[in-house]
């Protein structure tokens, strides 16, 4: 059994506010595991931690933000152990993070060669006309035509699906062994999507990257992902490999995200079936299980305690009393 | 609380930095002080400060050697008590300064909401003009005008409010451009009320949270242009107390390391302007974290 | 980038005709113009000849078109102590002003910029506090006051450096200070929150995904896009320091247009005092002019603005 690239141990992250009186529990002790080349995928509602996650695993929190406990082993060696330094010798290079707004993810006074070229220049010390010439070599490899002269232009000459591969190649320079991908596709336009998406999985396959894909849409989570972990007031509600989640989820929110998305088939006259209630303000979560004030099988001890994680199948987990004796 | 409400985790300690107070106390006394001072200063003030005795010129402060106890803070060149001259400045100061702000405001308010609010040709006479005096450096248009008007009290105000006013107008102005947009107003036009009712009831008590704190921002601004303009002469004319005068006067005193003349003064005008502009700060912070721009 | 500077131009030229129409209407504003525009001290009959000769009597119109007449033929006046055109003096005397303003401007940006980005990295420390602090005071005091300390401390106590006048680096010293000073806090001010902001904006987060060491997302990624502003403001600033100097050279008897308005002030020689706001206002226009087409420069996006 090859070792897992990355395996999250009981991590813990909490917000701390600006008195200092309230803690906000964004991540609670989730655990995870992901092997090399495979694509993980994270889901969740707003405020359901996810993106705390991502950046936890890059350590780059808010200074409002801690992590308060748990391991993160990547390649077999623990993050939180690592230095400043050290850190900032994997970013970037073995571990990338892409961001949700590509506009906003480009230094607008700086041209796209130049933006790509610097991480080839920072981690492997390459000259400028050496991360140049390998720069364009990256546009090409994002499907961008006349490379040579997009080079020299700016992010705002370009558009927000052309960005969102900039922003992908500039990613992938360092030949990382793992990507993080917070929502990259919520602010492209659909049929822009597809096209995104398939060449995230080229690119997964050419350099054997493995993929953490955030988003809160289950349908990229079918297509992109091998495995899938679903979130909710900022722990791992249920986790497995796809085909099961999805067949057979265990958790009654997991049951109820995959009945919301309305198909084709459904009767026309039947109501959209939604889940009750709001989600939980994250500083105020409920007590017990989070999610008991909208579960439709909720039972007296949800409310009472938070139940532990249950393996239900081979490698497919799931927090929920309904499984317990 | 019950079982489904909040979990509260344990307190952590308190952080000693981002605490924003409740009330701005240190501007607030500095202020209140000052305002005592002017209202009281016939009361206060051990001798008249316009008067004084040629035999007792440039005489110390009490706690140096020449100084005596009949005058605490030294005397100016024509024999005046200085502490007298200080309190009595603080009227002065306060009177000239308030009101200019307040003559300002009105005036840059009123033309920022009709800007704004009218639109056309209206907006862009005044957007022209204000952007045109804007240009045109505070304290020298207020020399030109001080010089055209000739020097006292109410000319100063006068000059100060002719100068001011723009500083208002532009900001007012583009928060009328956003709140015409707002339900509240389109609903009183459907209603049928006039321009000049919605600008009156709907409109300016919108923009008073920002008017108030440009206001108070502006007072030290205003404070220290008066203190400049009596500085250089065209100010509040001799013989009455400005703090800007007794500078002027000090000067002559300098190089003869009379520094109680310089440096009273001067604290006085530093603690006013602080005041203001601490009160500022905290007045933006509070009432609307978007005028962080101001 | 044509189109934006013509559009620019345009702006420029309407607020220049609005400052002069400014100017001449409040000089004709207060009761009797020609009392100002004579001598002090005249007779009756020189004010009769000035009101002939500005065509006081005349419509203000045709009033107004002498006077811009003599304005673009470059006739600002003739001052009655000097007896020499004023436009003359003013350009005889502003080299003076311009090279204090330098001076104080360099000083303000020295101290200014690295401390506001000094407390913008380490915010809400005790460098950030400190340097709040800092501004607060600048911002407070008045900066002839300083300039009066000033003298008190390295002149008369410590007999250090020359209270008046100028001519070497050590009378410009003390001047420049005062007057750099204010501007000094609020650069500081300015370059505090624009790098706040800049550090919070989402480039600066992937710049530091990427794993750049932190010296370079400060000095490269975001110091260029946070000194956009403040170098705009330091710029219309440097006119605003030369003509608000007229405080600072007066303390200092600094042989600039400072004081040369104080003169103006002092001796009623109000054709001084006319010409002085008219050219001041004027560089302003001409000052903000050129920094909107620098901006156009260094922000690409403003260039392909329309």
């Amino acid at each position: 059994m090859t070792e897992p690239l990355l395996e999250l141990r009981a991590l813990s992250t909490h917000y701390e506010s600006a008195r200092g009186t309230r803690v906000t529990r964004a991540v609670d002790d989730v655990s995870l595991t992901l092997e090399p080349g495979k694509t993980l995928g994270i889901v969740g509602e707003s405020g359901s931690g996810k993106s705390t996650l991502a950046l936890s695993i890059m350590r780059l929190l808010p200074p409002a933000a801690r992590i308060v406990g748990g391991e993160i082993r990547f390649e077999g060696e623990n993050l939180l152990t690592k230095s400043p330094r050290e850190m900032r010798h994997i970013r970037g290079k073995r571990i990338a993070m892409i961001l949700q707004d590509p506009m906003a993810s480009l230094n607008p006074l700086f041209t796209i060669g130049d933006q790509i070229a610097e991480s080839l220049r920072v981690h492997e010390g390459a000259s400028r006309a050496a991360a140049w010439s390998r720069a364009k070599g990256l546009l090409q490899a994002v499907r961008i035509s006349a490379p040579v002269t997009r080079m020299k232009e700016f992010p705002h000459q370009m558009s927000g699906g052309m960005r969102q591969r900039i922003v992908g190649a500039i990613a992938v320079a360092c030949e990382p062994r793992l990507l993080i991908a917070d929502e990259p596709t919520t602010s492209l336009d659909l049929t822009i999507q597809a096209q995104y998406l398939s060449l995230l999985r080229d690119l997964q396959r050419d350099h054997n990257l493995a993929m953490i894909f955030i988003t809160h849409n289950l349908g990229i989570v079918a297509k992109m992902c091998d495995a899938v972990a679903v979130m909710y007031a900022g722990r791992v509600v249920e986790a497995g490999p796809i085909r099961q989640i999805f067949n057979k989820p265990a958790h009654p929110y997991t049951r109820a995200l995959l009945e919301s998305v309305p198909r084709l088939t459904d009767d026309n006259h039947a109501r959209l079936p939604a889940i009750e209630g709001q989600p939980p303000d994250p500083s105020a979560p409920p007590s017990g299980c989070a999610f008991h004030p909208r579960c439709p099988q909720m039972m007296e001890r949800c409310q009472a305690q938070a139940p532990p994680s249950v393996t239900v199948a081979s490698s497919h987990t799931a927090r929920c009393w309904l499984h317990l004796p | 609380m019950n079982a489904s409400t909040a979990v509260v985790l344990a307190e952590v300690p308190r952080r000693a930095s981002r605490r924003l107070s409740s009330y701005p106390v240190v501007p607030l006394a500095i202020i209140g002080l000052m305002v005592f001072i002017a209202l009281a200063a016939d009361v206060l003030a051990p001798h008249n400060p316009e008067v004084g005795s040629l035999g007792m010129r440039f005489r110390p402060p009490v706690w140096q050697a020449g100084g005596s106890a009949a005058h605490l803070l030294g005397t100016d060149h024509l024999g005046r008590d200085v502490l007298s001259r200080l309190l009595f400045g603080a009227r002065v100061s306060l009177v000239v300064g308030f009101t200019a702000v307040v003559v300002a405001g009105l005036l840059g308010v009123a033309l920022g909401i009709a800007a704004g609010y009218l639109g056309g040709w209206v907006d862009e006479v005044i957007m022209r003009l204000t952007d045109t005096w804007l240009a045109l450096p505070a304290l020298t248009f207020a020399i030109f005008l001080a010089a055209v008007l000739g020097p006292s009290e109410l000319n100063i105000i006068i000059v100060l409010s002719c100068v001011y006013w723009t500083r208002y107008a532009r900001v007012i102005r583009g928060e009328v451009l956003s709140l015409k947009e707002r339900e509240f107003v389109r609903l009183a036009i459907i209603a049928g009320c006039s321009r000049l009712t919605i600008m009156r009831r709907h409109i300016l008590p919108n923009v008073l949270n920002s008017a108030i704190v440009l206001a108070t921002l502006m007072l030290g601004v205003v404070v220290v242009t008066e203190a400049a303009l009596s500085f250089l002469g065209v100010g509040v004319p001799p013989p009455k107390p400005a703090w800007g005068l007794m500078l002027a006067d000090g000067k002559r005193g300098l190089m003869a390391g009379y520094w109680w003349l310089t440096v009273l003064p001067g604290l006085c005008i530093m603690f006013l302007v602080l005041a203001a502009n601490l009160l500022g700060d905290w007045l933006r912070v509070k009432l609307d974290p978007q005028l962080r721009q101001l | 980038m044509k189109r934006f500077v013509l559009r620019r131009l345009g702006y420029a030229l309407v607020s220049l005709a609005l400052l002069s129409i400014t100017i001449f209407v409040f000089v004709r504003l207060t009761g009797d113009p020609a009392l100002l525009l004579v001598e002090p001290g005249a007779s009756k009959a020189d004010v009769d000849a000035v009101r002939e000769r500005f065509g006081l009597d005349q419509p203000l119109v045709v009033q107004y078109a002498k006077f811009m007449n003599g304005l673009l033929r470059g006739d600002f006046g003739q001052s009655f102590y000097y007896r020499t055109p004023v436009l003359e003096l003013y350009l005889s005397r502003l080299p003076n002003s311009l090279m204090l303003a330098a001076v104080a401007m360099s000083f303000s940006l020295l101290i200014g910029i690295p401390t506001g980005i000094l407390a913008a990295v380490r915010v809400n420390s005790w460098l950030d506090r400190a340097g709040r602090i800092f501004a607060l005071l600048g911002l407070s005091l008045p900066s002839f006051w300083i300039g009066l300390v000033l003298i008190l401390f390295f002149s008369v106590y410590l007999g250090w450096l020359p209270s008046s006048g100028s001519g070497t680096v050590l009378h410009v010293l003390m001047p420049a200070f005062a007057l750099g000073w204010y501007f000094a806090a609020s650069h500081m001010r300015l370059t505090r929150s624009s790098m706040l902001d800049v550090l919070g904006a989402e480039y600066v987060k992937l710049a530091r995904l990427k794993g750049l060491p932190e010296q370079r997302v400060i000095a490269k990624h975001a110091l260029k896009n946070a000194l956009i502003p403040v170098l705009t403001l330091a710029g219309i600033n440097l006119v605003i320091m030369i003509n608000v100097a007229v405080v600072v050279e007066t303390v200092f008897a600094w042989p600039g247009i400072g004081r040369l308005l104080y003169e103006g002030i002092a001796f009623r020689d109000f054709p001084i005092v006319q010409a002085t706001v008219l050219l001041g206002g004027s560089m302003i226009v001409f000052v903000n002019l050129i920094v909107d087409v620098l901006y156009g420069l260094i922000d690409p996006r403003i260039r392909y603005e329309r």
